[in-house]
């Protein structure tokens, strides 16, 4: 019993465990299709025509699928630390950020193009500075106009992909070039998306190590009044989260559209906001602010990409999937809600009042 | 003893006449520069009507759940599902009738469950109803993934019901080879009016009603004077998934077709419909005259875009949001002006 | 039950989690009369309040109420009505959204034969019981649209008309003017003429004695006293609230100097923040810990928030170590070397989730900046020194802060001010709610600081020990500054000052 509870107090513990589950179902549904078991775990080296060499296996695919989730956490698990509230526009400004890079890379109004307008980092500059602006929009409607978080992105979370298509003269727009394609591709054997968001990751944890953002934003959305007699700028740190899960957004806005050489305004990050959040809970972070734990988050966004594999290998198309996540979403949050903890505890003191009368 | 009233100017009608001057200029700014391609017709006007029956409803629907400072985003979802259980029911030779009982059984019990969520479990709303959003739009997938057409043969009630035009008396015109051309409505409108009249009467002459703006007003004090605040909170999110279901009936009358990206950001259409009509996003103020102004700004705006036809279709979307942005800005002006008021 | 007597407590007790919040408590409240309750914080008059309306549940004794066989106990504010006791709040607890009419009969709404809600009905009936009340307002305008006496006023009417014998009003007159406050003061004395029991909470002497007919004093949860008004006079109504403290501490040494030769460390002028405190000027010098003495509401906290940029100053000008500052926020003050510990705890202190160490070193950490963060390595030996020096009853520094007792949590915060080095520190109830101990320490630590050289702004509610440790009062009543004090010290001058006007 002590050392199951010390197992549950585990911040990872959530996340693992569904990790877990997600890894019985693949094995249990490769045994019972006549697969072999552990053929999910299996890492091979596999010629390909167009990349070469290339790491191949179910891992790798799902570590490579959830890029752009795990590079979303990241701004939302300080959004919602910060904030309370979560930033719902994150797949919309992905999707802005990459039709506005892609317009830059192929000239306005070109719907196809094999050579590059601009040079690639003016693009990706630009993706970035976009998703900047996205996040500082969102950022002064909720630190300075004090509109909740959720109605504030609201704004963005319909517009941005308008927005998008309007940059794209309403056209889907291919920059079929070589060296953007690369950064949906590979480098050598190694997924470069994986690599995009490991240096992601290691920056972020960096600069939470190196600097006080980390114990500051925990301290705003703890107690924003205390935080500021103790001399923090509370609306500043809140703006600065939402910047940052701007940015982050244009990243995997770029990831993304490399992915499929192209802008397409209305597939982009669909839906992703959702997994986005969803991973924050999953990582065990209270969407209600406060403290966060971003190696959660990050566990958390590939736990979400590998229920997302696995549905696809179950034969649930990714229009389907938002079903099961809705499910998994309100699970996480009843068990979170006060009443429903309220109730449980309620219900095992009465459990127990019962067994000492009996 | 005398009275001492606070000369403070109130900013809820100035909202709602800011809202109905903005209409009136958008619809003459329509009438100027496209009168040549008919927008002075009263047709134009209708059709605004005829296109936006399903948003009225749904905007109904929304300003009560805004009114208790709640939000509902999954009623653009809910509708999608509504059409395709609608499409697919009736392909599968089931009666118009029972299916359109169905889906409004659907709406009331899916609007149950998120009313649980946000007020027995005091689940933020806007998290219970974007997980209902998904749901929604992944159960639409879950039924059917195609596209799926409801035509004369498959219902001839239904087809019926969509081709039906309920003439208006006055305001015809006759066109250029001499024939009259009576103005009319689908019978969509005509349930949507119904809606606005019967929401209207229930948030001004009832108890529920009166319990709505109370709990906006401040739940912690409507607790106080012995109202059910959850109750009260989980019948608001019912009646908007009812309404909702009822604008998808309607949507469903125009579209005659159910598929998974229908009624895409219709959610957002609905709530700037009820921001720009005056209702508070932080709850307690508004009314569903202000809301269906707003739809039918919103309405005039797609209207324009749709009669000039070089714009780019995203206009109206952005256009939207814009004027969200706009309104939440002024109502974040003014909550932050009488704060100052009041504390002096 | 006595004749008249329209409800009474006897023996209550409550606990909270570590704390005795009621101990023992009787109260007495007869028909047609305003009863005062009185005590400073702390002293438990909103948890009785709460245990009479049925939001906290007591341990021990009974509530009998005129009429109703057996004990009663409430479990809901709802309960507490149908029994005939309402409350009426500070913060109004209306609808401001609802008409006058809607606030009074919400819930209980006269219905047409339709059963829609009689509008014509209601406003009439609402019309004519604020008629009655002698409050003239139009029932159908916006609650919002009335100042705030006459929305407390409409609460009272609300509560009147549900019947109640018992009518609590829970300081109702903190945010209202004078002229408002008389009307209430009509109104109260017209509900008392026809036989309502009204017990009244309030910060202000003056009231009590303008309106009351007899006065309950509780102190540290327990029941002080019941006097009929005319044997309380001012000084010892003062005196039982704020009780002669006589805990044997050790004596503190103090030596009396003359701080006037000292360079100034604090010069404020005319510093005012619009409603809560008038413009006032106060001179701090190098060394000099200085009490401020009043009430809780007079002022006394809101003072040093002003001078701290916690609420920014709206006039005034102030001077820190001779040069002329501007402080819009906390972050300004502190450069200038100033610390506050607040006198909410929960509200404005403790960082609840984060570690003791994180509660220690985040105000030094605000001062250097986000990108020149402590290693953590020193942010270690930071915590372990003043835990050590503060003497920090903790199981680690890396415990949540929201872990320890309050009187830890209160050495924590203090922690983090000493950790920056300040030259001026505002202790405001840096000793509320913690134990004898404990208070001891931190008196001794305030002396300790100004030897240093620190300057030390000290607002306490217990005069012994603001005796104790300052070398300077000033006196506030009001929201204004009322007088100084400097070598007559002693408890009488103090409370004499304190309680103003004829005694």
């Amino acid at each position: 019993m002590k050392t199951w509870n010390k197992i549950k107090s585990w911040p990872l513990f959530l996340p693992v465990l569904a990790l877990l589950l997600v890894m019985a179902v693949n094995i249990i549904h490769d045994a019972a299709t006549g697969v072999n078991p552990l053929s999910f775990f299996m890492i091979s080296l596999r010629n390909t025509t167009t990349n070469g060499t290339i790491l191949y296996g179910r891992i790798i695919d799902i570590i490579n699928r959830g890029s752009e989730v795990a590079i979303l956490a990241i701004g939302m698990t300080l959004v919602v630390s910060a904030s309370a509230g979560t930033d719902i526009s994150v797949g919309s400004v992905m999707s802005l950020c990459a039709s506005f890079m892609c317009m830059m890379l192929a000239g306005y109004g070109v719907s196809s193009t094999t050579t590059l307008a601009v040079p690639l980092v003016i693009g990706l500059l630009c993706a970035m500075v976009m998703g900047l602006v996205c996040g500082a929009f969102n950022g002064t409607l909720v630190a300075h106009l004090s509109i909740q978080p959720m109605v504030a992105t609201l704004i963005l979370y319909s517009a941005a992909r308008a927005i998008g298509l309007l940059l794209c003269n309403d056209l889907i727009v291919y920059v079929r070039n070589p060296s953007f394609a690369f950064i949906g591709a590979f480098l050598g054997p190694i997924p470069t998306p994986i690599i995009i968001t490991a240096i992601c990751i290691i920056v972020v944890s960096l600069v939470l190590k190196k600097t006080a953002l980390g114990m500051y934003i925990q301290s705003v959305g703890i107690n924003a009044r205390a935080s500021r007699i103790a001399g923090l700028n509370s609306k500043l740190l809140i703006f600065l989260a939402y910047l940052l899960c701007g940015l982050f957004a244009s990243i995997a806005g770029i990831v993304a559209s490399s992915r499929i050489t192209s802008a397409d305004s209305n597939n982009i990050g669909l839906y992703l906001e959702m997994d986005a959040i969803l991973s924050v809970a999953l990582g065990g972070n209270s969407l209600g602010g406060g403290k966060f734990n971003l190696a959660g988050s990050i566990v958390g966004a590939y736990t979400i990409q590998a229920i997302t594999t696995t549905l696809y290998a179950l034969g649930v198309s990714s229009i389907q999937a938002p079903v099961y996540k809705a499910i998994i979403v309100i699970i996480i949050v009843v068990i979170e809600a006060p009443p429903f903890k309220d109730f449980l505890r309620k219900q095992s003191a009465a459990r127990a009042a019962k067994g000492v009368r009996a | 003893m005398k009275t001492k009233t606070k000369k403070s100017f109130n900013s809820n009608t100035l909202l709602l006449i800011i809202t109905i001057v903005l209409f009136i200029v958008l619809y003459a700014g329509g009438c100027i520069a496209y009168g040549a391609k008919g927008f002075t017709h009263f047709q134009t006007f209708l059709n605004i009507l005829i296109t936006n029956a399903g948003l009225i409803c749904v905007a109904c629907g929304m300003t009560c759940v805004m009114l208790t400072g709640g939000i509902d985003i999954s009623v653009g979802a809910l509708i999608a599902m509504d059409c395709m259980m609608l499409a697919v029911g009736m392909s599968k030779g089931i009666g118009a009738v029972p299916m359109v009982l169905l889906v409004l059984l659907v709406g009331i019990v899916f609007g149950v469950v998120q009313g649980f969520l946000v007020g027995y479990l005091d689940i933020q709303p806007f998290i219970v109803s974007m997980a209902g959003m998904f749901f929604c739009r992944g159960m639409t997938a879950v039924i059917c993934t195609d596209q799926v057409s409801i035509t004369e043969k498959i219902n001839p009630m239904f087809y019926s019901w969509a081709n039906a035009k309920v003439i208006v008396p006055f305001g015809g015109y006759t066109n250029n080879k001499g024939k009259y051309m009576a103005p009319y409505v689908r019978p969509g409108v005509i349930v949507a009016l119904l809606v606005l009249v019967a929401i209207f009467i229930v948030l001004r002459y009832t108890k529920f009603g009166r319990s709505l703006y109370a709990v906006g007003g401040s739940a912690q004090s409507a607790a106080m004077m012995g109202l059910n605040v959850k109750l009260i909170k989980m019948k608001a999110y019912m009646l908007s998934s009812f309404l909702c279901s009822i604008g998808g009936i309607c949507y469903c009358l125009n579209t005659m077709a159910g598929s998974v990206t229908q009624a895409a950001g219709l959610e957002m259409d609905a709530i700037s419909s009820a921001v720009i009509g005056g209702t508070l996003l932080t709850g307690g103020v508004g009314n569903v005259i202000g809301s269906f102004f707003g739809v039918l700004i919103n309405g005039t705006i797609s209207s324009i875009v749709k009669t000039n036809g070089k714009l780019a279709s995203s206009w109206p979307n952005i256009l939207t949001a814009g004027l969200l942005f706009v309104f939440i800005v002024i109502q974040s002006l003014f909550a932050a002006l009488r704060a100052r008021q009041s504390s002096r | 039950m006595e004749e008249n007597v329209v409800l009474t407590a006897r023996g209550i007790s409550m606990t909270f989690p570590g704390v005795k919040a009621l101990d023992n408590v009787d109260f007495t409240l007869r028909k047609g009369e305003i009863h005062a309750l009185m005590g400073e914080n702390g002293a438990g008059k909103s948890t009785l309040i709460k245990c009479l309306t049925g939001i906290n549940d007591f341990e021990t004794g009974e509530i009998h109420i005129d009429g109703i066989d057996g004990p009663v106990k409430n479990h809901s504010t709802r309960d507490a009505q149908n029994v005939g006791i309402s409350t009426v709040y500070q913060e109004v607890n209306l609808c401001p959204n609802l008409s006058v009419a809607e606030n009074l009969f919400i819930g209980r709404e006269p219905l047409t034969k339709l059963h829609t809600i009689d509008r014509q009905s209601y406003n009439k009936r609402s019309q004519k019981i604020m008629d009655e009340l002698g409050i003239s307002v139009d029932v159908t305008q916006n609650l919002e649209n009335y100042s705030l006496a006459i929305q407390q006023m409409v609460a009272i009417a609300r509560a009147v008309d549900m019947e109640c014998k018992v009518l609590i009003l829970d300081e109702p007159t903190s945010s209202l003017d004078d002229e408002e406050v008389e009307k209430l003061f009509t109104l109260m004395r017209k509900l008392r003429d026809n036989g309502v029991g009204i017990i009244f909470v309030t910060h202000f002497l003056e009231q009590v004695y303008a309106v009351c007919d007899r006065i309950t004093v509780l102190r540290n949860g327990s029941f002080v006293g019941e006097y009929p008004i005319a044997d309380l006079p001012r000084v010892k109504l003062v005196a039982a609230m704020m009780g002669k403290d006589l805990d044997d501490l050790a004596e503190i040494k103090k030596e009396q100097k003359d701080f006037s030769k000292e360079p100034m460390e604090i010069a404020a002028k005319g510093l005012s923040h619009a409603g809560t405190v008038k413009p006032f000027d106060l001179d701090i010098h190098k060394g000099e810990v200085v009490g401020i003495g009043g009430l809780l509401g007079s002022g006394r906290s809101e003072l040093a928030r002003c001078i701290y940029g916690a609420d920014k100053a709206q006039t005034g000008t102030l001077e820190v170590n001779g040069e002329q500052v501007k402080i819009n926020q906390p972050i300004d003050a502190m450069n200038k070397g100033m610390g506050m510990l607040p006198d909410d705890r929960k509200a404005e202190g403790i960082i609840a989730d984060l570690s003791v160490r994180e509660n220690i070193i985040l105000a030094l950490q605000a001062k250097r900046g986000m990108f020149r963060q402590l290693s953590r390595a020193q942010q270690e030996e930071i915590a372990d020194r003043y835990i050590d020096l503060v003497q920090i009853k903790t199981a680690s520094k890396e415990t949540l802060v929201k872990q320890l007792s309050g009187g830890n949590q209160q050495k924590v915060i203090l922690a983090r001010w000493l950790a920056t080095d300040p030259d001026f520190l505002i202790l405001d109830e840096p000793t509320r709610g913690i134990d004898i101990g404990t208070k001891s320490e931190i008196q001794k630590l305030i002396v300790k600081l100004a030897g240093e050289g620190k300057s030390v702004l000290f607002i306490s509610s217990e005069i012994e020990e603001m005796l104790r440790t300052c070398n300077r009062m000033v006196i506030m009543r009001d929201g204004q500054k009322v007088g100084e004090l400097d070598h007559e010290l002693s408890q009488q001058s103090v409370m004499k000052a304190i309680a103003g006007g004829e005694s």
